[in-house]
């Protein structure tokens, strides 16, 4: 710590040198924490998947329906426990810009094969008392100011009712929150015996099926099976576990994980060259400076640490500020993403990766230069004076 | 560094030095076959021409550069048998050295510059703090202690200079042109104070000069003109 003072002097001596390097770092940080809440929003479900829960749906693309006697005919799967459906309903409220998921789901199964949502009980008696019923997750809720008793209309760009009016009308009965901080609370799930019986087409069809199996280790076999069952029909099935499932979907986007990788690459490669030549350069300016510090007793090893110490430092407050600065921003961010982007944060673990990322940028832009001040020889460092 | 230790009672015993610089496919014999003893105690002026080998020689006795032949002992230490890390820690402990453009560290104010060689031992902040104003009072400049470099004149970033090399208590101190980048009147200031460090605190110094009248403060000077020395007059 006696030589932090040291340290912290040096990289004042070029103020603006320093500072125009450290905002390069910030701003590296802060691109880094928007792309780790980017790939949590698009992947970090996959995580939170539930392990013992499989998605079922049309074999050739999700868009295509599946009929709802498939329920039945899953049910009686060995392994499996129960099921139950969903469909993507493509709702707008007001405007296009306020996207959020809506889908009509059996309630009871719904619930049951998602303890991860939070409803409580005497709300769950009146959605399944209320036909037109919906519950609604806390973070849409609270985004449009919606309360347990108003009606709300959505207007599906793809379902019409029978009177050809597209517009749907719908009771808030509930609002659930998330059991995790992961949890998505944005969707409002209302009930497909309504929207079944309302819908003027596909009457008797769902999107994607739900199932809970009996033993998660037998997932793949029970997989296997349901696509066994349906094979030759016209309505042929793909079944895989949820999180592969989730890791589809964003994948229509491209792939994300390798895309974050490759901007973050690109970036801090970028950073590596600017703070590895401004150690560079600093070292170069005060050969003889160090050749002092030699003469007057530094070991080689010494210097070295000293000059490592100060990449270290410019990097880790460059990284510790641009990673508090997407941390602050990302909720901001994440209320005008809600319905495209509903789990958009920087998780915990972007903290600490980024903490680590900013020590081993600090050690790698600083070992050439904090080599080349160790092997300086002190009688001709002095002689550059 | 126990005198017992030292060669002939000499602090510095130097023998049958020579250094050679390599350019390209050029030898340079800088200093040849030089001996020279100097006892605890002694202001030893070297003079000569540029280019005789006085800061090469310098840097041999402080442990800065190592001989090609021959044998450099202090305080009864063969500095051609440490190890680059002995060496600094021995530089450390027992060397002060004064340079001819100060060399302080422009971003550090001046009692933070005295404060550098006692960076490297384990004195708590407090006693370092001690040290720094001790040696800041024996050249004179306590009112000056927050000043950075650039603030202060020529004659003053020299004092800072001395109380840096003085603040370990070093047994030997080794100025190179020590008044080489002053005027008159700060140079003889300096010298001052070199003489009262050697006659009121004991110091042994050496001082490299090319100027007759820092060299007449030395109490030996010896004459350095193609690596060899030749006697000066003792007073």
């Amino acid at each position: 710590m006696k030589f932090l003072h040291l340290i912290w002097s040096n990289l004042r001596r070029k103020k603006l040198r320093t500072s125009l390097t450290l905002l390069s770092v910030v701003v590296a940080f802060i691109l880094f924490g928007f792309l780790a809440a980017i790939q949590e929003a698009l992947v970090g479900g996959v995580a939170l998947a539930g392990a013992d829960r499989l998605i079922v749906r049309e074999k050739v693309s999700i868009i295509n329906l599946l009929p709802v006697s498939y329920e039945a005919r899953i049910d009686r799967i060995p392994g499996v426990d129960f099921s139950t459906h969903q469909t993507w309903f493509g709702g707008i409220y007001q405007d296009p810009k306020n996207f959020f998921m809506q889908n009509p789901v059996e309630p009871e199964k719904f619930l049951k094969i998602h303890p991860e949502l939070i409803l409580p009980p005497d709300e769950e008696k009146t959605w399944l008392a209320t036909r037109t019923g919906a519950i609604v997750g806390r973070r849409t809720a609270e985004r449009f100011g919606w309360k347990i008793g108003d009606r709300i209309p959505i207007r599906s760009t793809i379902w019409s009712q029978a009177d050809g009016n597209r517009t749907w009308t719908f009771d808030i009965v509930g609002i659930y929150d998330g059991k995790d901080k992961g949890t998505d609370t944005t969707p409002l799930f209302f009930r497909y015996d309504y929207f079944d019986e309302a819908r003027q087409q596909g009457k008797g069809e769902v999107g994607w099926y739900t199932i809970r199996v009996k033993d998660p280790s037998q997932a793949a076999e029970v997989a296997e099976r349901v696509d066994a069952e349906f094979e030759n029909s016209p309505a042929e099935t793909k079944t895989e576990p949820e999180g592969a499932f989730i890791q589809g979907w964003a994948a229509q986007l491209g792939n994300i994980v390798f895309i974050v990788a490759a901007i973050l690459s690109a970036v801090f490669f970028t950073i590596l060259l600017v703070t590895g030549n401004t150690m560079a350069q600093a070292v170069r300016e005060r050969t003889g400076e160090l050749g002092v510090l030699k003469a007057i007793g530094f070991t080689n090893t010494q210097v070295l640490a000293l000059v490592l110490g100060e990449a270290c430092l410019l990097t880790v407050v460059g990284g510790v500020a641009g990673l508090g600065l997407a941390r602050a921003i990302t909720p901001v961010v994440a209320e005008q993403l809600a319905g495209l982007l509903p789990l958009f944060f920087m998780p915990a673990r972007a903290l600490l990766i980024g903490f680590s990322l900013s020590v081993v940028l600090g050690l790698v832009t600083g070992i050439f230069p904090a080599l080349m001040a160790m092997r300086l020889r002190v009688a001709d460092a002095l002689r550059r004076m | 560094m126990s005198e017992s230790k030292s060669n002939n009672g000499a602090l510095v015993h130097v023998e049958r030095v020579q250094k050679v610089f390599h350019r390209g496919s050029e030898d340079i014999r800088v200093l040849a076959e030089l001996d020279l003893q100097v006892p605890a105690g002694e202001f030893l002026a070297l003079m000569g021409p540029s280019g005789s080998g006085k800061t090469t020689l310098l840097n041999l006795i402080g442990g800065l550069d190592r001989p090609t032949n021959g044998t450099v002992t202090v305080g009864g230490e063969r500095l051609d048998q440490l190890s680059d890390r002995a060496l600094a820690a021995w530089r450390a402990r027992h060397i002060g050295f004064v340079f001819q453009l100060y060399n302080l560290m422009p971003v550090l104010t001046a009692e933070r510059n005295v404060e550098l060689p006692l960076l490297l031992t384990h004195l708590s902040k407090a006693e370092r703090q001690k040290h720094v104003e001790t040696a800041l009072a024996v050249v004179g400049l306590s009112h000056r202690a927050k000043h950075f470099p650039r603030t202060l004149s020529g004659g003053e970033q020299q004092r800072v200079g001395i109380a840096r090399g003085i603040v370990t208590d070093p047994t030997l101190l080794l100025c190179d042109e020590p008044t080489g980048d002053l005027d008159r009147k700060a140079g003889d200031e300096i010298l001052n104070l070199l003489q009262s460090l050697n006659r009121e605190h004991g110091k042994t110094i050496i001082m490299v000069t090319h100027d007759p009248h820092a060299s007449a403060r030395a109490a030996r000077t010896l004459h350095l003109d193609k690596g060899q020395l030749s006697n000066g007059e003792v007073k």
